[in-house]
């Protein structure tokens, strides 16, 4: 049923593009002045997923609440609190910035006297101040991209929703897009997809990653980096011991010889073996002259999910 | 909410070149053959003169002039229409309108009405050239009015054709060259042996958008035209609403 605290409520939606499953049972839910990330290689149904929250497309089967309201019973009245930047923004090239605005504003149903106000804080949040008179179709792309998120901003929506928004940017523009997006995250709520992971960590405070239209993980940004602790550590020792000796540590897996002196030791994320390590070492004068906890990358765990089967990740997806 | 779309998809128009060529090359080409009706007319007025119950101006220049109107609107409305919603679709800023909270109906509407209103222009200033006549004598002017009644409906149709092969597509090239077929197919439909002896004759002769059209140009105002050309744009409108929205659902 709907929450009232969840701004949009995805429950099991499944679409069909003729026999191919695009969205497997999906479940997403964005409370609010949250930042959702969705993340998913491409092709995993990230877009698909977008369409559906912003009514572009119905799902086949399934339930989507926008603010509490039913988006497939009253699409009129919960698309008012939404906005929506598709992975194109989509633009009018013959008109200037203002005219497009305008007509956003209009499109919204923002009351005529405050058109006005309207457009100027949208267009003063996305930096458009300066071109405001300016055609669109001259405006380079990441200005460009801009305009289109000043259009899913400009009637003030509950949630805001952003489909690749940095793609195609130069790392700078990327970069004030993200300060933007940042920005808008004290007023609404934000669902960004993107398959950029440091972006994620930029700017989301919880990510859900779908792979093969499936939802594989549904986590905080801080759980994610408890995945990506370490589960391996890199020891340097000068006089080394048989390699049994280190297997026998306590929490130790596996061990595996990197150069002439150095080893990587395996070990069950729960049981840390640096700390008895380092007392052996020191007690064996293994002559230890290095030890390094190896941090998993963002890209590994994320690849970790994409490629491992689902259910392993079971409580995410059911979430 | 309709009239802002409305009006959005003038302002469009008219910032394409598009829209100005269309509106001067019919102003210009119609006004030739109005000269050329006024002339032949000229030529013929000593033997009107002596006939009885001969037609008059409005009937010779002025019904001929609109008939022409239509032949050039047939060529000039899928030219604009194919756009509508095609180049939205390819432009991806159909989905501006699609997640802004605006019903199908509202969006549909819209756009028929935006490139009614510009067709409407047309009409209208195609409609002065006979007003000049009264500079030197005077005009049926139930005729005129039936005329310009019959022009303005038989454009809201080409429109209504065209906004919905515009929805069937992705390419402005294919609604434009479907439109064209559909509306000529519209035109011809009457024109089969079948018309006249055979036992489809009131059927075809009904569904021609022709003969509508004819009736009316000739000054004859019968509800039951006005009707037909309601009821077809009704229905292409209505059509036009059911494609869009089957848009979320297939693929």
């Amino acid at each position: 049923m709907s929450d009232a605290t969840n701004l949009i409520q995805l429950e099991h939606v499944y679409r069909y593009y003729g026999h191919t499953c695009a969205l497997n049972d999906v479940s997403i839910s964005v409370g609010k002045g949250e930042v959702l990330g969705l993340l998913g290689p491409n092709g995993a149904g990230k877009s698909t997923t977008m369409q559906i929250i912003s009514g572009n497309l119905a799902p086949s089967a399934g339930q989507v609440w926008v603010n509490g309201i039913d988006l497939l019973d009253q699409p009129t009245a919960a698309k008012a609190g939404l906005g929506y930047l598709p992975d194109q923004p989509p633009l009018y090239r013959e008109l200037s910035v203002d005219e497009y605005l305008q007509f956003c504003a209009r499109l919204n149903r923002i009351p005529a006297a405050q058109h006005r106000t309207a457009i100027a804080t949208a267009k003063e949040r996305c930096g458009l101040t300066e071109v405001g008179r300016r055609l669109i179709g001259n405006l380079s792309k990441g200005y460009q991209q801009r305009v289109g998120i000043a259009q899913a901003i400009i009637h003030a929506p509950a949630v805001v929703i952003l489909d690749e928004p940095t793609v195609g940017l130069d790392p700078l523009q990327m970069r004030e897009i993200r300060a933007l997006i940042r920005e808008l995250r004290s007023e609404h709520s934000i669902i960004l997809s993107t398959h950029i992971l440091p972006e994620v960590q930029a700017v989301c405070d919880r990510v859900q990653i779908i792979s093969d239209g499936k939802l594989v993980l549904n986590d905080s940004i801080e759980g994610l980096q408890l995945r990506m602790r370490a589960s391996s550590l890199l020891v340097g020792l000068r006089r080394s011991p048989a390699i049994g000796e280190l297997q026998q540590l306590p929490g130790v897996e596996a061990v595996e010889a990197v150069g002439d002196d150095a080893w990587r030791l395996h070990y069950r994320p729960e049981h840390n073996p640096a700390e008895q390590l380092a007392v052996e070492a020191a007690r064996q004068d293994w002559g230890l002259y290095e030890l390094i906890p190896e941090r998993m990358s963002l890209e590994q765990v994320f690849v970790d999910i994409t490629r491992s089967d689902p259910t392993e990740h079971g409580e995410g997806a059911a979430a | 909410m309709i009239w802002n779309i409305a009006s959005h998809e003038l302002r469009r128009l008219f910032l394409s070149p598009l829209a100005w060529s269309i509106l001067a090359v019919e102003q210009l080409i119609l006004a030739w053959l109005f000269l050329a009706g006024l002339d032949n007319y000229l030529a013929l007025q000593p033997r009107l003169a002596m006939m009885q119950g001969a037609p008059g101006v409005t009937q010779l220049v002025v019904t001929n002039l609109l008939g022409w109107a239509a032949i050039i609107l047939l060529f000039a409305v899928p030219m604009l229409t194919m756009r509508l919603i095609s180049e939205e679709r390819r432009g991806q800023t159909l989905s501006l309108l699609l997640s802004a909270p605006v019903s199908m109906t509202e969006i549909v509407l819209g756009k028929f009405l935006g490139v009614t209103v510009f067709f409407l222009i047309l009409v209208g200033m195609v409609g002065l050239m006979p007003l000049s006549l009264l500079a030197g004598g005077t005009i049926d002017f139930g005729t005129y009015a039936a005329g310009i009644l019959g022009v303005a409906l038989l454009t809201a149709s080409f429109v209504a054709v065209g906004v919905f092969m515009s929805t069937l597509t992705v390419q402005p090239a294919i609604a434009a060259v479907s439109t064209f077929g559909a509306l000529l197919g519209f035109w011809i439909i009457n024109w089969t042996s079948a018309d006249r002896s055979g036992e489809f004759s009131g059927l075809f002769g009904y569904i021609s958008i022709l003969s509508h059209y004819q009736s009316l140009l000739k000054g004859v105002f019968n509800s039951s035209d006005v009707i037909y050309y309601l009821l077809f744009i009704v229905t292409f409108i209505v059509l036009s609403i059911r494609r869009l929205d089957a848009d979320r659902l297939q693929h």
